[in-house]
This record gives C-alpha cells, sequence and structure tokens, in this order.
C-alpha cells in the first residue's frame, strides 16, 4: 500500500478535527484531574454552544446588516462562550458541588442526568431539525506542500492553537493556575495553604465550558450546520482524546485531541486499503477507538501519563 | 358494613387504588375510536417527521392529506356508503427500528392500508409487519430492489426501483456525462447502498471503470477524510447514494477540497433542500427521480399548483404520497371495499393516471412505469436534462 499524494491533505484534515478534539478534551481532563469525576454532561456543552451561536448568527443574519461576516460570528462565539460559562457554572454549583463527599458514583449518575437533561431542553428549544450555518465566512483557499486548505481550516488550527497556549501560560504562569495546579494535587492540602478549592473548581469548570462553546461554534462552522445530537459522539470522542493524552494531564489532552483527529482522518482515508475493502471508511470510529485500546493496553496511564489528585 | 369501614385503608393503598382507576380510564381513551366507527377508514402515512429528513417527510404527509383533503370533499363512497378518510400519521425518524414499532402501532389502530414508508430502510422491516396481519401497503418512495423482491403480497411502490434507475444512472454518466473514472459512496443504508451497486454495475458495464468505493453513514457530516481519499484517484463523477441532509454538505467540502469533479446522486439528493444546503457548490449537480416532470403528466400543473399554494414548495416526493393515496383509495372504490383482503387483487391489476406517471403494477408490486428524469442544478435550480424511457403515451398530454 503506497502512502499516497494524498498523505499532506490527510494530515490537513486530521490536524483541524484533532484541534476541535482538544478544546473539548481539556474540559474533561481539568475536571477530573481535580475532581476525578468525568463530566458527561460536558458533550452537550459543546452542543449548546453551537446552537446558541447558531441562533445568534442566524438572527444577525436576518436583520441584513451590512457587518463582515466573521465580525457576526465571533459576536455569535462571544455570546455562546458566555452561556456556556453560565451553564458550567451552573452544574459545578448546583449538581455537583453537594455529592463533593459523596460516593463517587453518584456524581457520575448525576453527570450522565444532567447531559440527559441538555439534550432534552435543547430538543425542546430547537428540535432535531439541524440548524445550517450561513455563508458568511470568506471561502478562500490555498495549496501547501499538495494539500488544498481552506481559510476556515487554517482559522480553526490558529485559533485552537492560541487558546491551548493562553490556557498553558494561564496554569503555568499565573496565581489562579498554581492555585489550579495546588488544588488538583491535592484539594485538602491547597485549603491549607490558603487556596479556597471551591472558586478554583469554578474556575475550571468555567474554563473548560467556554472551550467547549469555541469547540461547538468550529464544529457548526466546519460542518456547516448544527443540531441538538452532535454532541454525545464528540463528547465521547474528546473524553477518549483525554484518556489518550493522559487524563487529568492539560498537556495530555492537547496531545491526545491532535493524535485522535489525525489517526481518524488517517484511518478514514486509508483503511479501505489496509484491509483490503473488507472494512470501509465508515468504520473510521471504530478505528480511532481501536487506537485508543491499544494505546491504553500498552501504556494505561496515557501518552504523557495521568494526573490525578491524591485524596488523602 | 358502614360506609366508614368500606374506605378504610392505610393511605397507600387508596393511593394504588386511584392510580390504578386512572390507568385504566386512560387506556379506555384509545385512538381506536375513531377507526372502529364503520362510516370511517383510516388511512396509515408514516415517514420521518422529525430529524435531518424531516423536511422529506413532512412533504410526504402533506402529499398524502391533499389527495384524502380532496377525496373527503369529493365524497368517497365504498359499498354504497358515503365514507371519510382519516390519516393517521407516525414518525419512523427513519430508523428501521422505529419504523417496526409505528407498524404495529398501525396495525393495533387497524388501519385499511399505509402510505409508506419514506426510507427503504424502514419500508422494508415494517413490511412483514404489515404482510403478516394483510394490511396493503404503498410506499411514495423507497426505491430498493429488495423492498417488492421479498414476494410480500403487500407491498406495492409508485416509484421505480433502483435497479432501473441505478441502471440509468450508471448508463448516464458514462454516455452522456462522458465520465471514464467514477467515485462512488454510499451512506450503508438499504437505499443508499442498493442504489450504489446498482450503479456501480450499470458504470462498468457501459464501460465506465470505477477508481473508488467509500462509505459513510446516514448521520455522518463530515466527509473529508473519503473525499481526500477520493481525490487522489482523480475521477471524473462522483456519486452519492444517499439522500440530500448529507449530499449537500458534501458537495461543499468537495469544492472546499479543490475536487472538481462531477457530482452525481439519485432521487434522495433531487430536492430543493440539497440546493439550499449545498448553496452556490451545489451548482452543475446532476440527479436523477423517477417518473416524468409534472407538466408531462395530466393533472401534473394542477397539482403543483394546488400543493404549492396550500403547502409550500414541493420537496420530492410528494406527488408520490399523492399519487400513492389516490390509487389505494381508488382501488378501494373499485373493489367496493376499504378491506385490504378485498382491495387488495383490485389494487395489482389498476390501471390509472398519476401525477408522476401512469400507474399500474407488475406481479411484484412495482410499478410498471419506469421512466426516469435526469435533473441539473443551473442558476440555483433543478432543470430538465432529459428524459430517459418515458412510456406515457403521446396523446395524453
Amino acid at each position: 500500500m503506497e502512502i499516497s499524494a494524498e498523505l499532506p491533505q490527510h494530515l490537513v484534515n486530521g490536524l483541524v478535527l484533532g484541534s476541535i478534539y482538544a478544546l473539548v478534551a481539556l474540559g474533561y481532563t481539568m475536571v477530573y484531574g481535580i475532581l476525578e469525576l468525568i463530566n458527561f454532561a460536558h458533550g452537550e456543552i459543546t452542543m449548546m454552544g453551537a446552537m446558541v451561536a447558531l441562533a445568534v448568527i442566524t438572527a444577525l443574519v436576518g436583520e441584513g446588516s451590512t457587518v463582515p461576516g466573521f465580525v457576526i460570528v465571533l459576536v455569535g462565539l462571544g455570546v455562546a462562550v458566555v452561556i456556556c460559562m453560565a451553564l458550567g457554572f451552573v452544574i459545578e454549583r448546583v449538581a455537583y458541588r453537594p455529592l463533593r463527599r459523596a460516593p463517587r458514583l453518584a456524581a457520575l449518575i448525576t453527570a450522565i442526568g444532567i447531559s440527559i437533561i441538555f439534550q432534552a431542553a435543547a430538543l425542546l428549544i430547537w428540535s432535531s431539525k439541524p440548524i445550517k450555518f450561513p455563508k458568511i465566512l470568506p471561502e478562500a483557499q490555498f495549496e501547501l506542500a499538495g494539500a488544498t486548505i481552506s481559510a476556515l481550516q487554517l482559522a480553526i488550527v490558529l485559533l485552537s492553537f492560541l487558546l491551548m497556549a493562553a490556557l498553558w501560560v494561564l496554569v503555568q504562569r499565573t496565581r489562579i493556575g498554581r492555585a489550579m495546579r495546588a488544588t488538583a494535587q491535592s484539594p485538602e492540602l491547597a485549603g491549607l495553604m490558603g487556596i479556597n478549592p471551591n472558586y478554583v473548581i469554578s474556575i475550571t469548570f468555567v474554563l473548560g465550558a467556554a472551550l467547549a462553546a469555541v469547540a461547538g461554534v468550529m464544529v457548526a462552522a466546519y460542518d456547516t450546520q448544527a443540531d441538538t445530537y452532535m454532541g454525545s459522539l464528540l463528547g465521547l470522542k474528546a473524553f477518549t482524546a483525554a484518556v489518550l493524552g493522559g487524563i487529568g494531564n492539560i498537556a495530555g489532552a492537547m496531545v491526545g485531541g491532535i493524535v485522535l483527529g489525525v489517526v481518524e482522518s488517517l484511518g478514514a482515508g486509508y483503511i479501505g486499503g489496509l484491509t483490503g475493502g473488507f472494512l470501509g471508511s465508515h468504520y473510521k470510529d471504530v478505528f480511532a477507538f481501536f487506537v485508543l485500546i491499544l494505546v491504553l493496553v500498552f501504556r494505561p496511564t496515557g501518552l504523557l501519563g495521568e494526573r490525578v489528585a491524591e485524596r488523602a | 358494613m358502614t360506609v366508614s369501614r368500606v374506605f378504610q385503608g392505610s393511605t397507600l393503598n387508596i393511593a394504588a387504588a386511584i392510580t390504578v382507576a386512572f390507568a385504566a380510564l386512560l387506556g379506555a381513551c384509545g385512538r381506536t375510536s375513531v377507526c372502529d366507527k364503520p362510516d370511517v377508514v383510516c388511512i396509515g402515512s408514516v415517514a420521518p417527521l422529525t430529524g435531518p429528513q424531516a423536511h422529506l417527510g413532512r412533504d410526504n404527509d402533506n402529499g398524502v392529506r391533499l389527495a384524502v383533503e380532496e377525496l373527503n370533499a369529493q365524497g368517497v363512497s365504498i359499498g354504497g356508503k358515503i365514507v371519510r378518510l382519516e390519516v393517521l400519521s407516525e414518525d419512523d425518524q427513519a430508523d428501521p427500528k422505529t419504523g417496526t414499532i409505528v407498524a404495529q402501532k398501525l396495525v393495533d389502530a387497524k388501519v385499511k392500508g399505509v402510505i409508506g414508508h419514506l426510507n427503504s430502510g424502514t419500508s422494508i422491516p415494517a413490511s412483514k409487519i404489515y404482510s403478516d396481519n394483510n394490511i396493503v401497503q404503498i410506499s411514495p418512495s423507497a426505491t430498493a430492489v429488495k423492498y417488492t423482491a421479498q414476494g410480500l403480497k403487500t407491498a406495492f411502490r409508485v416509484m421505480t426501483n433502483d435497479s432501473r434507475q441505478g441502471k440509468v444512472l450508471g448508463e448516464f454518466a458514462v454516455t452522456k456525462l462522458g465520465a471514464k473514472k467514477a467515485a462512488i459512496i454510499d451512506d450503508r443504508t438499504s437505499y443508499g447502498q442498493g442504489l450504489a451497486d446498482e450503479v456501480e454495475k450499470a458504470i462498468k458495464a457501459s464501460g465506465g471503470e470505477v477508481v473508488a468505493r467509500e462509505y459513510t453513514t446516514d448521520r455522518e457530516k463530515e466527509f473529508r477524510s473519503i473525499l481526500t481519499s477520493i481525490k487522489g484517484k482523480n475521477p471524473d463523477v462522483i456519486f452519492y447514494g444517499g439522500m440530500d441532509p448529507q449530499g449537500g454538505p458534501m458537495v461543499k467540502q468537495m469544492r472546499s477540497l479543490g475536487i472538481k469533479a462531477q457530482f452525481l446522486g439519485g432521487d434522495g439528493m433531487q430536492s430543493a433542500e440539497f440546493i439550499k444546503l449545498g448553496e452556490a457548490d451545489a451548482e452543475g449537480t446532476v440527479a436523477s427521480s423517477p417518473g416524468v416532470p409534472p407538466d408531462n403528466m395530466p393533472g401534473g400543473k394542477a397539482f403543483v399548483e394546488k400543493f404549492t399554494k396550500k403547502y409550500g414548495q414541493i420537496q420530492i416526493y410528494a406527488p408520490y404520497a399523492y399519487d400513492a393515496t389516490m390509487t389505494l383509495v381508488d382501488a378501494m372504490k373499485r373493489a367496493d371495499s376499504s378491506d385490504p383482503v378485498k382491495y387488495r387483487d383490485v389494487l395489482a391489476g389498476i390501471q390509472r393516471d398519476g401525477v408522476t406517471s401512469p400507474i399500474s403494477f407488475d406481479e411484484k408490486g412495482d410499478i410498471k412505469a419506469a421512466a426516469i428524469t435526469m435533473y441539473r442544478v443551473k442558476n440555483g435550480k433543478w432543470e430538465i436534462l432529459s428524459i430517459v424511457g418515458d412510456t406515457t403515451p403521446k396523446d395524453k398530454k
């Protein structure tokens, strides 16, 4: 099986997909690092971000304004980020904080319950019909090393990397970042050091939700539509990416996301040739999860190693 | 025993008793009440009314309702009595499992016939349920060959099946569109896969080469990986066996990857929604639609006017749903009975003019008329490219 001339394009596609997965994976990994809780509702927050943004964008486009397309998108993005941050904050306060001392299973079931509630609420508000992303973004394309890259693809990758870099600086170089890392290591000891763990945990949820909102809008733009069911598979894949990179490890989520995206893209492209036509490209999700299993078998803590709180 | 003694008991017992009584009351309020009346004939209509194909499902449903309204207004006389037609609409969400559930629901509601389902993937499993209960089913849009190949006496359709549609599409691609190399994508549903297989056979038979065969699902929205693989093989034409919620984004992603190949589709893509979703990138796409254009059929233009005034733009299958309903009731009238056991044979031998084509069925339940119209998107609208195998008598215009 020859490495085809299309490899650069597959890599580009994979990088774009991976950047989106990475943004969502960060939300899962940060929450798990501190609370050892898989926030199943995170995928639905991504969906909410996409739907809210699209609702705003559609409304603004309907007004017939002469504002350039990407400004409208930014406005929609801004509204979505604010709303998702509020949702993240509320979930933590209302559903997870009361269960801080309860068995882990209770919080897990609650997380699943919240995700169901969100999906049902979205169905009530928007029904199951997909909302189209209006054609307001520039459609420029350019060639690079044999791959055709669209302006949108470039924007997604650049914005993702920018946000990931910003998060990294926040976590590594600021006071609040230090507080987050301390709380992730041990909430009780951090409390003894004068850090308010409740405050830090809220910030973590809010940050994760903000990133999820951006990711949701990216998916909506990339797929040119969004619907109320998009959150579940995306959330599952992003959580997979977080585990792949090492759960609780922020760098791990970023790496895991990119790796998963590239693997999925290459898989979809080459799986037919690899298996002699036995498996087709509609098995691309299977391929991605299969790679996850392989990685975990040989390296159970993930590619970069996991970072979970020590419950003293 | 005093009254107070009778009502003595724990609160739990009383609550349980009230719940049971309430449930019994609710159970008695069934839908079947309307279909049990002697002068009412219930017809089931099944299509995806929610989800990505909801626009197509609503279209079918509206076609059925328009027919029923017209018939009720004219007055339907069966067995010497005037009967009223009632439509029971069900949503199968284009999901085979849900399709069987709603089929059983309709059977329990004692419908006398079913117009549906929309997708082949749901019509085929449901057809067994209808057949087991002797309920006639006419599908306006299920085109997979298997639907009538099962040998069920109650399964009919008013749309030419995919072995014919696929043959026409494949031949057209090679002979008229000049394709030497073709790539084929399908959505792995009964419809998409079946049609794609037929197109592949036809392309090869016409001397073309199939350079790539890729797959997706009917819920997927991201096609760049498979399109990138296809790009490497340099096809002249890319055929998609599937529905418009995927076809639209697919053609957009094709163009954004710099793929210039001709995009080709079947009846599931030949819709207004495809153009809406594909926007400027949809330009030049060619798709087939079984039947002849409305202008070529008696009553065709009038139907388009009536429908558009009441329900807005036709998506794809509304005229077929209308034809299916009219044919079903016509068979009942001619047999003088709404009992499927009695009118089924009349339906099998019926000959009438629909708004999509002349309607008569072969021994498998397939419609005999085999014309297929090829359309191309020009300036944001579907334009007739050519009509293949038009068997409408020329004097009936």
